[in-house]
């Protein structure tokens, strides 16, 4: 006799396999929701409880939320554009125009990883702005506004360093001018200029030294500083809260406790 | 009175504080190329007796201007000295304009307006034993110096 599709399910969840990767089983106490978030290594970043009018709209726009969804639109597009392109001064510029123009959906791939870099620094900003008028980065959220800093300034940098890439006019002479903005630095700037661009013109080592940045160097900072941030957001107590809201102060300090 | 605990943590710490020292000298060393596949400064010019009196030549490979005068030649950088973007001889205003950021020059490089903090620099200029116009890049001179014919 054929089984419902909930007994199929109910038989796979309880299997030796399931139950190796899914150690919290099946149920729906709180116990069992707590221990699924608790046991999965990207779930356990975040608190295993929150309250329900925090995950609304109206609590933070979920403009850090967007913020995350653009690096990883961007992390995707940008693995698939490096398929294609070669970061060398003779085939940078024309790789670029054959994603635009023959490669099939390079295009799409293409806008899709520039539009979505504008949208994450303006979200960044956004969301930077909303915590700040909340008062949200005061204590215990210090440190986590700092980190916040931080990924604003890697995702200032990611735009940067991809800006060179398509090796156009404008490209050129955008790194012209941003690696001596950074030759100003008393003492040290022309040797920062100079490590940045491996040479002392925009040439075939800035190209390759940008290209590593934007692909390697700053992407992994920035996948070590969001673990960092997400999972202080679980360690500094849940979303902000603001404190006068009706409800809410006189039961903070306890449930608090608990969420740390 | 140093303990023998105390001795190997700071000779422990001691030989780690050595090894990332030499860490990062050996990062610098590394990021910093020793050999550069970069344009000679010094630039052929080309025949001197082509730049008519008067004139003032960009030539964007090397970016330089050869100017002209009644009694002799000099060359300017044409790098602007704000951030590096490289500027156009403009005849109709004459004088020498900045995309980038609208600083402006007069054919001697000295600042009209904008944000250049400097004048474009006079560099070394002479004439080959070819009778080619020689200007050296990395060469920078007092201005007004120019090569007298």
């Amino acid at each position: 006799m054929p089984g419902t599709f909930a007994s199929y399910l109910e038989k796979l969840e309880n299997s030796r396999v399931w139950r190796s990767i899914f150690r919290s089983g099946r149920g729906t106490s709180t116990l069992h929701n707590a221990l699924a978030i608790q046991q999965n290594v990207f779930l356990h970043l975040f608190p295993t409880k929150v309250r329900k009018r925090m995950l609304g709209l109206g609590a933070t726009w979920y403009l850090g939320t967007l913020t995350l969804g653009t690096f990883i639109v961007l992390v995707v597009t940008g693995v698939l554009l490096m398929l294609y392109y070669h970061p060398s001064v003779p085939l940078a510029y024309s790789d670029v125009k054959d994603l635009q123009f023959a490669v099939s959906s390079g295009l799409f791939l293409r806008n899709l990883h520039r539009w979505s870099a504008h949208a994450m620094v303006f979200l960044a900003f956004a969301h930077m702005f909303r915590v700040f008028y909340r008062g949200a980065y005061r204590a215990p959220r210090e440190f986590n506004w700092v980190v916040g800093v931080v990924l604003l300034l890697l995702t200032l940098l990611l735009s940067y360093t991809g800006y060179l890439l398509p090796w156009d006019q404008l490209a050129f002479w955008a790194i012209t001018v941003g690696t001596n903005i950074a030759s100003a630095v008393p003492l040290l700037g022309d040797k920062i200029r100079f490590l940045l661009l491996g040479g002392n013109l925009v040439n075939a080592n800035a190209l390759l030294r940008f290209y590593v940045l934007h692909t390697v160097i700053l992407p992994l900072a920035a996948f070590l500083f969001l673990a960092v941030h997400f999972w202080r957001i679980r360690k500094d107590g849940g979303l902000y809260v603001r404190e006068s809201e009706p409800g809410v102060k006189a039961k903070k300090t306890s449930e608090e406790q608990e969420s740390l | 009175m140093l303990d023998r605990r105390d001795f190997f943590t700071k000779l422990g710490l001691g030989s780690l504080g050595i090894a990332a020292a030499g860490t990062i000298a050996f990062y610098y060393q590394y990021l910093s190329p020793n050999v550069l596949f970069e344009p000679s400064p010094i630039v052929n010019a080309g025949r001197a007796e082509n730049y008519t009196v008067g004139s003032v030549t960009l030539d964007v490979n090397s970016a330089i201007y050869l100017v002209r005068i009644a009694d002799g030649y000099f060359s300017l950088s044409a790098i602007c000295t704000h951030l590096g973007c490289m500027t156009a001889w403009k005849p109709e205003l004459n004088q020498i304009a900045c995309p980038c950021h609208g600083s402006r020059f007069d054919r001697e490089g000295k600042k009209i307006e904008g944000p250049a903090p400097k004048p474009l620099p006079w560099l070394k200029t002479w004439i080959s034993d070819d009778g080619d116009l020689m200007v050296d890049r990395s060469a920078i001179i007092p201005p007004f110096q120019f090569l007298r014919v």
